[in-house]
């Protein structure tokens, strides 16, 4: 499943992404996810009759802290409206910005180097959300279409990248990058699979050389980062036979199956709506001031890539694992918790692995708090808590919260101090004089029988590292 | 008649009630609409609840407000909570909105009493109120001609004398041409004095709620009371109400006028001959009257008739069945919403719609609507260029007096052609009013128009007092 050799692929990417404000984007109706049907609506984001729509300030702000971290121009702008019929649009046309966009030009620089330019990234509304009752799911052969109109109106930055990616790879790192940086300014909390981030791909190939693009499809549909990834090697694949083989791509927007791996038709170019875009005449051109603008500058957070480098520059010499560690941390967003743990005295290798491994296998790992883990950490380093003990905690934490060392107390983990486990090494040594005589005289291999019996002893609690430690500085004696 | 600020002190001195003052209407109401067709829904039990509550707070000592008692009508395109609200349409037959217009709201708060919602030509696209999914509604003075429109109901109400008030909405007129034709004041505000919430919109750009009064004074309190800013109107302007009664006798000493030629072009002879006279009144109170061209205010009407329905295009397209109003059950949803707006929409809408969405579609957007739009702004700077040499203008309201029903309902332009001279005020945005002018030929009333610069609505109100007490009796 790839492009054909002497074909390359262009590729450009859409990203719409819900911002997480208080209120949506032109009424004072919750931004929230989950709530029950049509109980966050008003008569505005419900566009009934004779109402009006309000520009919500906290909107504006996260798209231009999104703006300022992508490096765009943050230019006076303004809103259109974009006609077209569909049930979940309340009014029937969408307000969007269009030829005055808040964000404009821009760069996103990948992991790995590589740029990708940013075109525009622009504020407008979200949609309601129509689930189809019925045997295909899909609105046609529908019994019947309900509509939920909570997230009619929610705040939305759709961000549009230059057609510079090269690869169904690149497309992923460009998607995983942004989703850092839209969680790193606290714009988004960039769930791909509740739909707080959408990703549409524009995929055309051409012939190796060739100066001219190609004729673009765009993919929907693309609900995790992996489908991104799969959608566009097939699409470009597809692309790539259909020319070799004498074919035309026609432009279309192409719906991805993730189960079928493949892209099918949903709309052609002549299929295409005509939006009718004018500008919104209900709300006033958008001017952000220049201290406005300073401000949002000032309180950005430390974003991905700064992040990356605090972290290698913790590690000295890092290796290429801990490097892709690094890399997936930042991704995952709970690199903080490797920097202070740090700083709270843990090494940096071992705080790295622990977050890397043992933290981002947990479900729901961004959820922890950082002083919790740090404290786990802390203790692992001190010998308090055994690696398998330390995993225990942090899974307690992410279950049901607490205090770590209350949670490690209640397993009965913290009894086993450095004390009590030298009183039991002294003992099982004691208790195998021969093999004890065989160890000191260089046999190894009977380290793990030693750490045997004190596990044993101590019903699993020992760390196995401790109790080797243990023996070894007894056997030097 | 006694104004409206006659019977609201009377109310607030404890001479007569609220109560008394609603009944009266009512009964003005349940006697006269009948054969008028101005309301198209009476509120009887809102009504004589909002007067209790002002006839408690005069009782308790306390002050109901400017507006204590005075009932007042409601251009069916305001939305009343609760209230059936039509916009003349059956599209949106049997909705009840679930909140209230801001103007609405100030108005209750003034001690005014809501009585009932008047009729409109649909979605206030017409000049005769003929376009009403309700039948039309017909001149006080002449029940075999038409009270203008889109606002002719309340401007039948107020000049049948069913309200001292009634609150139209003006896009291209429709609150100064019924105004000028049933014999009332009428005034359109700068855009963005008064709050478009609740205003069920035709074109938003060019859309302004405001006030048809038996007297200026009148016209003036109320409008104080709806004016100011919103926070539920982004374009609503950021500024308290101007204070308009306290200088409503300051006269025209000293200004100059202009009277504007393309503002009587056309004009049938008596209308011009009401204008000039208008003129003479205001130079005998002090102003310097002259004249002036202003030819680009030719084009407006062309202008109007693409910006205008470009808009309503999109402001009509919720109308789709889904969520309130009527629905037309189809086969899938296209063929829903086709049969819905089919069935819900008259053709005067419908006309407008397919202009608008015509003169916004991809390869003519520039030829048409950008096109209007650079006429707009050359409209507005001519207008600023007038205002260079004159305080105010004058010109007529409309080119004739009340013409009958079905004279110009099988000619579009013809009826498109009676707002061309206060078509431009919308364009620009700035402030006009209309005041009665005497009697045409025909023995029906007169108005003549006023304009002046964006928030110049103290200077207007002044000379519209000049017009009202030099106006012939």
């Amino acid at each position: 499943m790839t492009i054909l050799d002497g074909y390359e692929m262009v590729v450009g990417l859409e990203v719409h992404t819900e911002l997480k404000t208080v209120t949506k984007l032109f009424c004072g109706c919750a931004n929230a996810f989950g709530s029950a049907p049509n109980t966050n609506v008003c008569p505005v984001c419900l566009g009934l009759p004779g109402s009006l729509p309000v520009l919500n300030r906290g909107a504006v702000e996260l798209a231009m802290a999104i703006g300022t971290a992508l490096g765009c121009s943050i230019l006076p702008s303004s809103f259109h409206r974009k006609n077209y019929f569909y049930p979940d649009m309340p009014k029937d046309y969408q307000i969007s910005q269009y030829d005055e966009p808040i964000n404009v030009g821009g760069t996103l620089e990948l992991p790995d180097g590589s740029t990708v330019r940013i075109e525009r990234a622009h504020l407008e509304e979200d949609t309601g959300k129509t689930t189809h009752v019925g045997a295909s799911g899909r609105i046609h052969g529908a019994e019947r279409s309900l509509v939920d109109y909570n997230r009619a109106g929610v705040p939305l930055v759709e961000i549009v990248s230059a057609p510079d990616i090269t690869s169904a790879a690149q497309a992923r790192a460009y998607a995983a990058e942004l989703r850092s940086i839209l969680v790193a300014t606290g714009a988004s909390d960039g769930r791909m699979e509740e739909g707080s981030m959408r990703v549409d791909a524009n995929v055309s190939v051409r012939r190796v050389g060739d100066a001219t693009l190609g004729t673009r499809c765009e993919i929907k549909n693309l609900n995790s980062l992996r489908s991104l990834q799969r959608a566009v090697d097939h699409e470009a694949e597809r692309q790539s036979e259909l020319v070799a083989a004498g074919g035309r791509v026609v432009q279309e927007t192409r719906h991805w199956d993730e189960v079928a791996g493949t892209t099918v038709t949903m709309r052609s170019k002549e299929e295409a709506y005509d939006y009718r875009y004018f500008p919104e005449p209900d709300l006033l051109p958008l001017v952000p001031e220049d201290p406005w603008r300073d401000r949002v500058a000032a309180e950005l957070p430390a974003l991905p890539a700064a992040r990356r480098t605090t972290l290698l520059a913790l590690l000295g010499e890092p290796t290429p694992s801990q490097r892709d560690q690094v890399l997936s941390v930042v991704e995952l967003g709970i690199d903080a918790m490797v920097t202070s743990a740090v700083s709270s005295g843990v090494d940096p290798a071992r705080a790295l692995s622990r977050v890397a491994n043992e933290v981002a296998a947990l479900n729901g790992a961004e959820t922890l708090g950082v002083d919790d883990v740090v404290t786990v950490l802390s203790m692992e380093q001190a010998g308090e808590l055994s690696a398998t003990h330390a995993k225990a905690v942090l899974a307690d934490l992410v279950e049901h919260g607490g205090d770590p060392r209350e949670l490690a107390k209640r397993r009965g983990f913290e009894q086993l101090d450095a004390s009590s486990l030298d009183a039991t090494i002294d003992e099982v040594v004691a208790s195998f004089p021969d093999e004890w005589t065989r160890y000191c005289q260089g046999d190894d291999k009977l380290a793990q029988f030693f750490v045997g019996h004190v596990m044993k002893q101590t019903k699993g609690q020992a760390d196995g590292k401790a109790v080797i430690a243990g023996l070894a500085s007894r056997r030097s004696r | 008649m006694t104004t409206a600020i006659e019977l609201a002190d009377s109310v607030r001195r404890g001479e007569t009630t609220a109560t008394t003052l609603t009944e009266g209407s009512l009964a003005a109401i349940a006697a006269g609409n009948g054969a008028l067709n101005a309301f198209l829904h009476v509120d009887v039990d809102g009504a004589l609840s909002a007067a209790a509550r002002v006839d408690r707070a005069v009782a308790n000592g306390e002050d109901p407000g400017p507006l204590a008692g005075v009932p007042i009508a409601l251009k069916d395109n305001l939305c009343t909570r609760g209230v059936p609200t039509t916009a003349a349409s059956r599209i949106l037959e049997g909705w009840r909105p679930p909140y209230t217009a801001t103007v609405v709201d100030r108005l209750l708060g003034a001690g005014a009493i809501p009585v009932g919602k008047t009729n409109l030509d649909e979605f206030a696209m017409g000049s005769s109120t003929e376009n009403s999914a309700f039948g039309p509604t017909r001149n006080p003075h002449d029940h075999a001609r038409v009270p203008g429109g889109s606002s002719g109901g309340s401007a039948a109400a107020v000049a049948s004398g069913m309200v001292p008030i009634g609150l139209g909405s003006d896009t291209g007129g429709s609150i100064r041409q019924p105004a000028a034709l049933c014999g009332v004041v009428g005034v359109k505000p700068t855009y963005g004095m008064v709050s478009r919430y609740g205003l069920i919109a035709f074109a938003s750009s060019l859309d302004q709620i405001g006030p048809l009064t038996r007297s200026v004074a009148d016209a003036a309190v109320c409008l104080e009371v709806i004016a100011g800013h919103d926070p539920r109107d982004s374009t609503s302007l950021q500024e308290p109400a101007p204070s308009l009664v306290a200088s409503l006798h300051d006269g025209v000493e000293g200004r100059t006028v202009a009277l504007v030629r393309e503002l009587l072009d056309g004009a049938a002879p008596d209308v011009e001959a009401a204008v000039n006279a208008s003129a003479a009144v205001l130079r005998d109170a002090g102003a310097t009257v002259i004249e002036i061209s202003i030819p680009e205010l030719r084009l407006g009407l062309s202008a109007y008739y693409l910006i205008a329905p470009a808009e309503a295009s999109s402001n009509l397209a919720r109308y789709d069945g889904v969520r309130y109003g009527l629905r037309v059950d189809a086969d899938d949803l296209t063929m829903m919403n086709v049969a819905t707006r089919t069935k819900g929409f008259g053709d005067e809408v419908k006309r407008r719609i397919m202009l608008g969405t015509y003169a916004l579609s991809a390869g003519y957007y520039d030829a048409y609507y950008g096109r209007a739009q650079r006429v707009r702004t050359l409209l507005s700077r001519a207008f600023a260029g007038a205002y260079g040499r004159a305080d105010l203008l004058v010109g007529a309201t409309a080119p004739t007096t009340a013409f009958e029903l079905g004279a110009k309902t099988t000619d579009p332009m013809a009826m498109y052609l009676s707002d061309v001279y206060t078509i431009p005020s919308n364009l620009s945005g700035d402030p006009a009013i209309t005041v009665p002018f005497g009697s045409g030929a025909d023995g029906l009333p007169l108005g003549v128009q006023l304009l002046g610069p964006a928030r110049s609505e103290r200077l207007v109100f002044a000379a519209a007092q000049v017009l009202e007490e030099g106006a012939p009796r």
